[in-house]
């Protein structure tokens, strides 16, 4: 069955993507769910939850919300949150309880917003989704809300996509900021999104929560976008280039046989996946087990399922395996495996051992050693 | 920024003005990252030989099977991921049953018991359980099956915690009574053996889940002439295990006050139908070691959180009688237990503050002008931002005289040798094995 998973992880879930993506942005996201449920979040899926509080709540739901449908308290206990800590905005999103009983999140953060005077929009979540799906239209949302065209800066690029969940806190996204500072190209990243986001004159995407919001900003506002990241030092000097992209562009590899398979996000797993070859000349492969639409990928590559279905393709097929220490549950048993935590899979359980590939080209030699 | 008493959201109020059972309106809720607390993935992971199969929604999951990793017990623990659609199309009910079914034919071995936990979601659906066990069982007669709830929506009713303690013990059978059996069930750490409980039932076969290593063990409870429960979670599992048993079930809630010490075992005695033995040294030791704690911490600012031990305001009573200046409490309601300990605490330090734990206003934590605050519990080492801190949650399992004996010591040693709380207090599950560095 595809959806049973004997002994592997599930990844982050759509409110942890809405939760994770507005972070650092001075707003106010509540979560309309159970007590106790926002525990999981600020565990395992936050790292940034102990050192840099952000205003991250739940509703505290219980049966008698859910039978009697009481979203007057729920508008009450926002608004009174609100007008305490003064966010610069606020974001509602739901979970399986509102889902079912077809909450109106549009209409609540409308009457928010009257009550409080703070901007206040909804994300669609469930809790039925990835983080990928949360992310991405927090992200879109945000931008719908408050950013405005006023004139094309050049020579800016706005990252599109950092979350800790595909980005850990050990310096990755400074790195990334550096790359371009050092080569005299200006930077918007996450924590600095301003209302001149839109007049930015490219996007780089690197994990697929950006993906949606640099859709809407070529097809809205004509501003390219490049997926990938500068993983090791041959694709960082790629991707340096992408002031000269003209429409959206995708890493483009044509693995048609390997028996080296990396298992992860898949922008993160392209961009290695390239960089590797660009570094060592060694082809791999990808098993996706997230969301990898709008991308290109390769002959070898692999969508998966299900954890059954990963299991015997890897069984099949792979004889060196880069990903989660994890997915060793189900890698056979004389495959060389090579661990890259991935937060939004494993969480705090080998955070200590995640590698900054970026720019980086010993610590990626290192990994696949 | 608001004064303190101008939010809409108060973080606090003092013990007079602390009415009733709730002391803060029902809110949104923050969440510290005080992670000691067993939650219904460890509580599962101590019945033997058993397999935890929880059936939910990714966002429901995530935590159930990080919590499983971070205990290096994934391999106990499965899941079945319900979708969108599944909630509106009439399948979740199938699905739940032909899910664990796939994952019991895939598994390597079979485990003797399978505890499947369904979520908010089936409830709410009307989610026929005992249908789903009936066939399970069919399908899998060599495997005993209960059902559990992850059902954090429903905690008006029952709480999951509570549940999860009368499922827990619900496989045991009625066993031909051992007279010499007795059987403390529902607390999630290991008993005190130090405590003078022990003393009592020497010449007893005394039983705890704890004790069980194969699943044998643990129907072996069955036994029991006896259950024991000393925790108010763990109460109603002790009732509802006996009932079905037609056993005896002894209620000896832990206490700070040598009174209800006293009566607990005076009641365990007449069941065990022993003479009582005289527990005055125990009693003289236990008043020492708070004379040698004072001694050492004088007047130093105290603060006791609930996760530390079901009776916060007993044990402040006590500690406040010894001379201790406690003088926060964090704690959202009031145990009915020990409202008696509440207003006599109410008499002498009115003045004493209680904290939300959950307040949105809590996130900036607690400013005061103390120079140094002994915490005993992680949510008040947390909130007041000390090291000093003893890192107790659920008493640690002592009990009787003994408690109060060696939380005294822990006082001393918490208030000499800081801790780091921020390694400290990210272990989930206290005393459980955990991956973390």
């Amino acid at each position: 069955m595809n959806n049973t998973l004997k002994i592997l992880s599930c990844y982050s879930a759509d409110t942890a993507g809405v939760c994770s993506i507005l972070y650092e942005l001075g707003g106010m996201v509540v979560v309309h769910d159970a007590s106790g449920c926002n525990s999981t979040y600020s565990t395992h899926d936050e790292p940034r939850w102990n050192k840099k509080p952000s205003n991250i709540f739940i509703s505290a739901l219980t049966e008698r919300d859910a039978i009697m449908g009481n979203d007057a308290g729920f508008i009450e206990n926002v608004s009174s949150a609100a007008k305490d800590l003064k966010p610069k905005f606020i974001c509602i999103c739901g979970s399986p309880m509102p889902a079912l009983i077809g909450t109106d999140f549009t209409a609540l953060a409308e009457e928010i917003e009257i009550n409080t005077s703070i901007p206040c929009f909804s994300v669609a979540t469930t809790g039925t989704y990835s983080y990928i799906q949360g992310a991405g239209e927090a992200l879109l949302q945000y931008i719908k809300k408050f950013c405005i065209f006023k004139k094309k800066n050049h020579n800016t690029v706005n990252i599109l996509g950092f979350t800790p969940l595909d980005f850990y806190i050990n310096g990755q996204l400074e790195r990334i900021v550096k790359l371009f500072a050092d080569n005299g190209i200006n930077v918007n990243f996450i924590g600095k999104y301003c209302e001149d986001i839109l007049c930015a004159s490219v996007n780089l995407v690197i994990s697929q929560s950006g993906l949606k919001a640099a859709k809407y900003m070529w097809e809205n506002y004509n501003i390219p976008y490049m997926c990938g990241i500068p993983i090791g030092e041959k694709l960082s000097e790629l991707i340096l280039k992408i002031q000269n992209i003209q429409s959206p562009t995708f890493i483009e590899r044509n693995t048609e046989k390997s028996d080296l398979y990396i298992i992860g996000e898949s922008i993160f797993s392209q961009s290695l996946s390239y960089a590797i070859e660009l570094e060592t000349g060694l082809k791999s492969g990808i098993i996706y087990p997230l969301e990898n639409e709008g991308l290109k990928t390769a002959p070898a590559d692999f969508t998966t399922e299900s954890e059954e279905e990963t299991e015997n393709f890897l069984s099949l097929n792979a004889k060196k395996i880069i990903a989660d220490p994890i997915y060793k549950n189900i890698a056979p048993k004389n495959a060389v495996f090579h661990d890259l935590p991935h937060f939004a899979f494993s969480g705090r359980c080998y955070e200590h051992i995640i590698p900054n590939l970026i720019c980086n080209s010993n610590a990626l030699k290192e990994l696949i050693k | 920024m608001l004064k303190k008493s101008e939010l809409n959201n108060p973080i606090s109020i003092t013990l007079d003005k602390a009415q009733g059972f709730a002391f803060f309106k029902s809110a949104l809720e923050y969440n510290p990252p005080t992670r000691g607390g067993w939650n219904i993935v460890h509580t599962g992971m101590l019945l033997p030989e058993a397999h935890e199969i929880f059936v939910c929604p990714q966002g429901c999951l995530r935590g159930v099977i990080l919590t499983a990793a971070e205990m290096n017990a994934l391999d106990r623990l499965s899941s079945v991921v319900v979708s969108e659609d599944e909630m509106f199309n009439g399948t979740l009910e199938n699905n739940l049953i032909n899910g664990t079914a796939d994952i019991l034919n895939r598994l390597d071995k079979t485990p003797k018991a399978v505890l499947l936990y369904v979520s908010c979601i089936h409830l709410f659906t009307g989610c026929d359980m005992e249908n789903v066990i009936e066939t399970l069982q069919d399908r899998f007669p060599e495997i005993d099956f209960t059902d559990c709830y992850m059902t954090p929506t429903m905690r008006e009713e029952i709480t999951p915690d509570v549940k999860m303690r009368i499922q827990l013990y619900s496989l045991i059978k009625p066993l031909k009574e051992n007279k010499k059996a007795v059987t403390l069930i529902g607390n999630d750490l290991s008993p005190d053996r130090e405590s003078e409980i022990f003393e009592l039932l020497k010449e007893f076969d005394f039983r705890d889940i704890h004790y069980c290593t194969k699943y044998e063990d643990y129907l072996s409870l069955g036994e029991s002439s006896i259950f024991i429960t000393t925790r108010p979670n763990a109460k109603p599992a002790g009732e509802t295990l006996a009932q079905r048993l037609e056993r005896r079930h002894l209620y000896l809630p832990v206490s700070f006050d040598f009174e209800n010490i006293e009566n607990n075992y005076t009641i365990l005695c007449n069941a065990l139908d022993i003479e009582k033995p005289d527990f005055k040294d125990k009693k003289t030791i236990a008043e020492s070691a708070l004379d040698k704690a004072l001694n050492i911490i004088s007047d130093t600012p105290i603060v006791i959180d609930f996760l530390a031990v079901a009776r916060p305001f007993e044990l402040a009573l006590l500690l406040t009688k010894h001379g201790f200046n406690v003088k926060y409490i964090i704690a959202d309601a009031l145990n009915a237990e020990e409202k008696e300990s509440f207003c006599k605490l109410k008499e002498l330090r009115s003045d004493i503050e209680i904290f939300s734990s959950l307040s949105v206003n809590m996130i900036k934590k607690v400013k005061t002008n103390d120079k140094k605050i002994l915490s005993i519990g992680q949510k008040g080492a947390f909130y007041f931002e000390t090291d000093c801190f003893v890192n107790m949650v659920y008493e640690d399992g002592l009990y009787g005289y003994h408690a109060i004996s060696r939380l005294s010591e822990l006082m001393v040693d918490a208030f000499l040798n800081p801790k780091d709380r921020n390694t400290v207090l990210k272990y989930k599950g206290h005393f459980c094995s955990t991956c973390l560095n």
